[in-house]
């Protein structure tokens, strides 16, 4: 069991307090002034050359969200924010836009380096042998590289920054943006809308299988600034794409906001994976600090006999609120939802899914583990809706919570409607404790209280680790042990 | 040379502050099996249960030692790795961890605690294989999640598995006989015989004679009101199923 060994000889190595990918990076940057109106929007969008119908959808998005209200029916709770207190903008001083690796300023590719993350195209993932990654890179505002793009080429397939996705294919990004979550979808997205600066887009060509795992890594390293990301992927008829996005912060005393929006659209017989492995920085044992990650996520199932897939691993931030969703609109299409959140500290986590079934034989499926420790609360909050004309719908949840020590908090909220009399909907919900007898028991055959810990809790989330792909689910299952550090004794 | 040594152990519930063991000696040689009889509530899981370290209980007074170490000073997992083993009464269930992960990932925690290198795959795979044929554990109870859905009677021969694969100094058997049937009970038996050494010891805890047909014992022992009354050859345990507890409830009195 040589990850459990990992697991805890990395609980060991760091203190509570001690979040690994805390460190602040040198870089120089360029920040534009605090605070949000038109002109901060008009600069964004002359920062990235975006031609003027860009400019005036962000606009729009603009001037929609100044007349919207603050959501308040998460499980949440949290100061309000300033939003004119915070920068829309930083970039990295060398990077005016992704480049080839030769050109990446060397402090940048440290970086990414000590973070585990290989941006040299010989590289592989740290220990996986055979594994390509393509990868891009988003740092505060920008994309700073995107690898294997020339191999991907070959096969029709365009993986770059929406940035250069608007720019270069205008068309296709005209065509998909904003279809899946509308620029009025809420508070967030709007937000997002009016001010995203950077994120990935993805287009895979009818009948193609992506050769590889696409990837983003998001970094937020300048002070005071959100990031406003914006991915989109797009899979053609009978497209396969896996994707995976990671995401890590400095520690700092304030927190910082993080409204990403994410738009995944299948066409007839398509497919897409979407794994995310969430590692923002979650505040400090008193509950200083962290990110609060307010994401809207949402797939559509367009074709027929399509089917989308969102895996999460949640261990970080302060705040996370998000729900990952499908429509499934295609008859004979399968939306899936596997979920990971562990929160410990005094992390707040509101996370579920939204599964709205509007095509004949559709199904869903949704698998929910949530882990609480520390002082955290952790709610998931879910709906299954079934149309009038979705005859046959199938949807089956199992969401289960386990609770470390009795100072936190798990809450499930699920909502189920269904409008039609064929549709068959399950609901499994259970919550469990760590008890004294497995505690012990692990124990007295010569484990440590952490590896115990571990153990159970990875046999407790295994059946979604095992949706990540493989040279994931390691990272993922160490991540799981070191975010529960502090959690026995 | 002794294996076991426990002088005058005084230990109570920590919550209720009531005392269990009133000043129970014991002594095990290395290569003995030690049965410990006794009425109910006499003390005896309580004894297991303060020798592997079990949170909730308070010793007020008295040693125990394992090979020359103070067992009273460890952790419970040192305890494990320094070579005690304690076969639970009720065997506890963890979902989703695999039984072999489980074997081998306690296996190596108890290597690295003794200064040894972690097992290589391919010997953890001869040992395990070894062991579970004895006591007819296949490879489909092997994969299952550790004691879930598991018979009474599989939970007690996987408790015999982990000594098997753990390879523990002293072995403490808190009532393994109980919930099986005949034929369980003997593949149990023929487990712990098989890890009879002239340096491993058992303390076998059972309120019955039948087990000991099976795991004969050097040294019976009858333990009432926390300490031990009485101690004898095999022949004291046939007495026990004959008479009954009461005299020795009076005895201790």
């Amino acid at each position: 069991m040589a990850a459990v060994k990992e697991t805890v000889d990395q609980v060991r190595a760091i203190d509570v307090d001690q979040y690994k990918y805390g460190f602040v990076s040198d870089i120089e940057s360029e920040v534009f002034r605090k605070g949000l109106d038109e002109e901060v929007v008009r600069f964004i969008s002359a920062k990235k050359n975006e031609p003027e119908w860009m400019l005036e959808w962000r606009l729009d998005a603009y001037r929609r969200w100044q007349t919207m209200d603050e959501p308040t029916w998460a499980r949440v709770s949290y100061p309000k924010i300033d939003f004119q207190d915070i920068h829309y903008y930083a970039a990295p001083k060398s990077t005016s836009g992704p480049k080839s690796l030769d050109e990446v300023d060397p402090e940048l590719l440290k970086i990414y380096d000590k973070l585990g993350i290989p941006l040299r195209e010989r590289e592989v993932l740290a220990g996986v042998e055979g594994a390509k990654v393509a990868v891009d890179a988003v740092f505060d505002s920008v994309s700073v590289v995107t690898t294997f793009r020339d191999e991907l080429a070959k096969h029709g397939i365009i993986f770059c920054s929406i940035s250069e996705a608007i720019r270069e294919h205008p068309d296709l990004v005209k065509k998909y943006l904003g279809t899946v979550v509308p620029v009025t979808d809420n508070y967030y997205a709007t937000l997002n809308s009016a001010v995203f600066s950077d994120g990935s887009f993805v287009w895979i060509p009818e009948g193609v299988r992506c050769p590889m795992e696409l990837s983003t890594y998001f970094r937020i390293n300048e002070k005071n600034t959100g990031q406003f990301e914006r991915t989109l992927i797009v899979a053609e008829k009978g497209a396969y794409v896996s994707y995976l996005e990671g995401c890590t912060a400095p520690q700092r005393d304030e927190n910082q906001l993080h409204a990403a929006v994410v738009e995944l659209i299948t066409m007839d017989d398509a497919e897409i994976k979407y794994s995310t492995v969430q590692n923002w920085y979650p505040g400090d044992k008193d509950g200083k600090g962290g990110i609060y990650n307010f994401v809207t996520k949402r797939g559509d199932c367009r074709g027929h006999r399509s089917k989308i897939s969102w895996t999460q691993v949640e261990t970080g931030s302060a705040i996370t609120w998000k729900y990952p969703s499908c429509i499934l609109r295609g008859d004979d299409s399968q939306g899936e939802f596997w979920s990971i959140a562990v929160s410990n500290g005094h992390q707040q986590v509101d996370s579920g899914t939204k599964m709205i079934h509007l095509g004949k034989n559709t199904a869903s499926r949704i698998v929910s583990k949530g882990i609480s420790a520390g002082k955290s609360q952790n709610t998931y909050r879910g709906q299954v809706s079934v149309n009038r004309r979705a005859a046959n719908a199938r949807s089956f949840t199992n969401c289960d919570s386990l609770l470390i020590g009795n100072k936190c908090g798990a809450h499930t909220v699920p909502y189920v409607e269904s409008r039609t009399p064929s549709a068959k909907v399950e609901h499994e919900a259970t919550t469990s404790k760590i008890s004294d007898e497995q505690l012990f028991y692990c124990i007295s055959r010569g484990l440590s209280p952490e590896e115990s810990v571990a153990l159970i809790v990875n046999g407790f989330v295994r059946e979604v680790l095992q949706q990540l792909p493989m040279e994931f689910a390691v990272e993922a299952q160490k991540l799981i042990g070191v975010s529960l550090e502090g959690s026995v004794g | 040379m002794t294996m076991l040594e426990i002088n005058n152990l005084h230990a109570e519930i920590e919550s209720e502050g009531r005392e269990i063991l009133r000043g129970l000696d014991l002594v095990v040689k290395p290569g003995e099996i030690h049965a410990i009889m006794g009425p109910n509530g006499a003390g005896k899981s309580t004894l297991s249960h303060i020798l592997a370290g079990k949170p909730g209980y308070a010793v007020t007074e008295g040693t125990a030692t394992l090979d020359g170490v103070d067992l009273l000073e460890l952790d419970p997992s040192a305890r494990a790795a320094a070579g005690l083993f304690l076969a639970f009464q009720y065997p506890v269930e963890i979902p989703g961890v695999g039984n072999v992960t489980f074997l081998k990932a306690a296996l190596n925690a108890q290597r690295k605690a003794r200064g040894e290198g972690e097992i290589s795959t391919p010997d953890f795979m001869r040992l395990l294989k070894t062991a579970a044929a004895k006591l007819e554990i296949g490879q489909e109870m092997l994969k299952r999640p550790v004691n879930v859905g598991f018979s009474g009677g599989e939970k007690k021969r996987n408790e015999i598995l982990q000594m098997a694969i753990l390879q523990p100094k002293l072995c403490i058997l808190d009532e393994t006989d109980s919930g099986l049937d005949i034929d369980a009970l003997k593949i149990v038996a023929e487990g712990v015989n098989s890890l009879r050494s002239p340096d491993r010891s058992f303390i076998v805890i059972t309120h019955y004679q039948r087990l000991l047909d099976h795991i004969v014992p050097d040294v019976v022992h009858v333990l009432a009101k926390g300490r031990i009354v009485r101690s004898g050859g095999p022949e004291l345990a046939l007495e026990l199923e004959a008479k009954g507890y009461a005299d020795f409830a009076e005895e201790a009195a």
